[in-house]
C-alpha cells in the first residue's frame, strides 16, 4: 500500500468496501455511535469527516518531505485541527441546526483515528493528488457507514427520513432505536450483513 | 548484523532542534492564517444564523412580536445592551410592549435545559415558553420541546409565588405546571429554570416602577 504506484480506481475505492473504516476497520467508532440518532446529522457528520479527511491528506501529502519524521505527529494534529476548526466555522455558518445537533462531535472529529492513521499511513507516502482521492474514498466510505445507521435508526426511532415522515401515522416509533443502546444494536446488525458478504465471498473464491 | 540493521533503522540521522521548531511553527503559522481568514469569511454568517435564531425563539415566546430591544439583566439591575444581552423586549407593529423574554436554565435529566419564555411583568404572568437547548431522552424527556399539553402551561402561568411542577392531569392552580408523565425530571427542570428566574424578574419589575415613564410605551427605557 505504501508503494509509489500509479492512481488506480482501487485508490479511491479502498475506503468504500474493502477497507470501509467503520464496518472493517472498526474506527471511528465513537462518532458511529453518537451521531447517528437522525440521517441528516450522519450527512453533516460524514462531509464534515470528509472534509477533513480530504484537506488534511492533501496538506499532509505537501509536506510530507519537509516535516521531519521527530515532530510528524505533532505537525499532522496541528493540520488536522486547523481544519476541523475550519469546518466547524463552516457548519456554524450553514446551519446552526446542524451545528447544535452535532454538539462537540464536530471538534472530536480531531481525534477521530481515520484521519490521523489516514495521515501516517497514506498521505505521508503518497502524492498529494493520490492522497486527496483515497481520503475522498474514505471520507465517503465513513459518510456511507453513517448513512447506513442514521437512516435505520431515524426510520425505526422516529418514524421519519431526513425529517420528513416516512412510516404511516399508526407507527409507534421505537425509541430505542434514537438511544444510544440502538446504536450499538443497528451497528452489530449492519456488521453481521458485511460479515456474511465477506464469508460469502471467501467461500465463493475457494470453491471457484 | 540484525542489530546494527535494527540501529540504523531506529536512529536516523537526528535533524537539528532549529529544525523541529521552524517546522512546527512554520506549520502553525500556516493553520494560524487558514483559521483567521476562515473565521473572518464565516463571521457575519455566523453572527446573522445567531440574530436569526435569536429573534425566532424571542418572538415565539411573546406572541405577536415583531421587534425587540436587547436588555442585560443582572442582581445590580438592567441595563439595555446588544452584548450579552440575557433579557429582550418585545413589541407589536404599532410599538406597543407584548412583554419580556428572559432566558432560565436548570439541570435536567442528561443535562442542563436551557429555555426562553415570555414574561408579562404587569400581570406577573409567564406568556410563553421555548426550550433552546436540551439533550433530553428522545421520545420521553425531549417531550417538553413539542408537546402541545405541555406548552399550554405557559400560556398564562402565574409566576407570582412559586411555581409547582405537578403530576400530568394534576393543575389546579394557575402557579402550577403540569407535568409530563415518563419525563417528570425535564418537565421539574422547566419549572426550576423558570423559578430560578425570579430574583432577575424581580430586578426587571423594580426598573420598570423606578420608571418615570409608562413602562408599556416603547422608548420608556433609558
Amino acid at each position: 500500500m505504501s508503494q509509489p504506484e500509479a492512481i488506480t480506481l482501487q485508490t479511491f475505492t479502498q475506503g468504500l468496501w474493502k477497507e470501509n473504516p467503520v464496518f472493517v476497520m472498526m474506527l471511528g467508532l465513537c462518532p458511529v455511535l453518537a451521531v447517528t440518532n437522525t440521517a441528516m446529522n450522519s450527512l453533516a457528520m460524514g462531509v464534515a469527516t470528509t472534509f477533513v479527511l480530504v484537506c488534511s491528506g492533501f496538506l499532509v501529502s505537501l509536506l510530507r518531505h519537509v516535516i521531519p519524521k521527530q515532530v510528524r505527529i505533532a505537525s499532522y494534529i496541528i493540520i488536522i485541527a486547523t481544519f476541523v476548526t475550519m469546518a466547524d466555522y463552516l457548519i456554524q455558518a450553514i446551519s446552526l441546526e446542524v451545528y447544535q445537533a452535532l454538539g462537540a462531535f464536530i471538534q472530536l472529529i480531531v481525534v477521530n483515528c481515520i484521519i490521523l492513521g489516514r495521515a501516517e499511513a497514506y498521505a505521508s507516502k503518497n502524492g498529494p493528488l493520490k492522497a486527496v482521492i483515497n481520503g475522498a474514498g474514505m471520507g465517503i466510505g465513513f459518510t456511507f457507514a453513517l448513512l447506513c445507521l442514521g437512516v435505520v435508526r431515524e426510520v425505526l426511532g422516529s418514524g421519519s427520513l431526513f425529517g420528513v415522515q416516512v412510516m404511516p401515522d399508526a407507527f409507534q416509533p421505537w425509541s430505542i432505536f434514537v438511544l444510544p443502546p440502538g446504536a450499538f444494536f443497528v451497528l452489530a446488525f449492519w456488521l453481521m450483513l458485511f460479515a456474511w458478504f465477506a464469508e460469502r465471498k471467501r467461500k465463493g473464491a475457494q470453491t471457484a | 548484523m540484525r542489530d546494527a540493521k535494527l540501529d540504523t533503522l531506529e536512529m536516523p540521522p537526528q535533524p537539528s532542534a532549529l529544525r523541529l521548531i521552524a517546522t512546527l511553527g512554520g506549520i502553525a503559522v500556516m493553520s494560524g492564517l487558514l483559521v483567521v481568514s476562515t473565521y473572518q469569511l464565516t463571521k457575519l454568517r455566523i453572527a446573522e444564523n445567531r440574530r436569526v435564531a435569536l429573534e425566532r425563539a424571542v418572538f415565539g415566546v411573546l406572541p405577536g412580536a415583531v421587534s425587540r430591544e436587547s436588555y442585560r439583566v443582572d442582581d445590580s439591575g438592567v441595563v439595555q445592551t446588544e452584548d450579552n444581552a440575557n433579557l429582550f423586549a418585545g413589541y407589536d407593529e404599532s410599538g406597543q410592549l407584548i412583554g419580556y423574554a428572559l432566558e432560565g436554565a436548570a439541570r435536567g435529566y442528561q443535562d442542563v435545559v436551557r429555555i426562553l419564555y415570555g414574561y408579562d411583568p404587569a400581570a406577573e404572568k409567564i406568556i410563553g415558553m421555548t426550550v433552546l437547548q436540551s439533550t433530553e431522552t428522545p421520545g420521553l424527556g425531549d417531550k417538553i420541546i413539542r408537546d402541545a399539553r405541555f406548552h399550554e402551561n405557559f400560556r398564562a402561568l402565574d409566576v407570582s409565588r412559586p411555581v409547582e411542577v405537578v403530576k400530568e392531569g394534576e393543575k389546579t392552580e394557575p402557579w402550577q405546571i403540569d407535568g409530563i408523565s415518563g419525563a417528570t425530571v425535564s418537565s421539574k427542570a422547566v419549572g426550576q429554570a423558570i423559578q430560578s428566574g425570579a430574583p432577575h424578574r424581580e430586578q426587571l419589575r423594580k426598573h420598570l416602577r423606578l420608571d418615570p415613564t409608562d413602562p408599556s410605551e416603547r422608548g420608556a427605557a433609558p
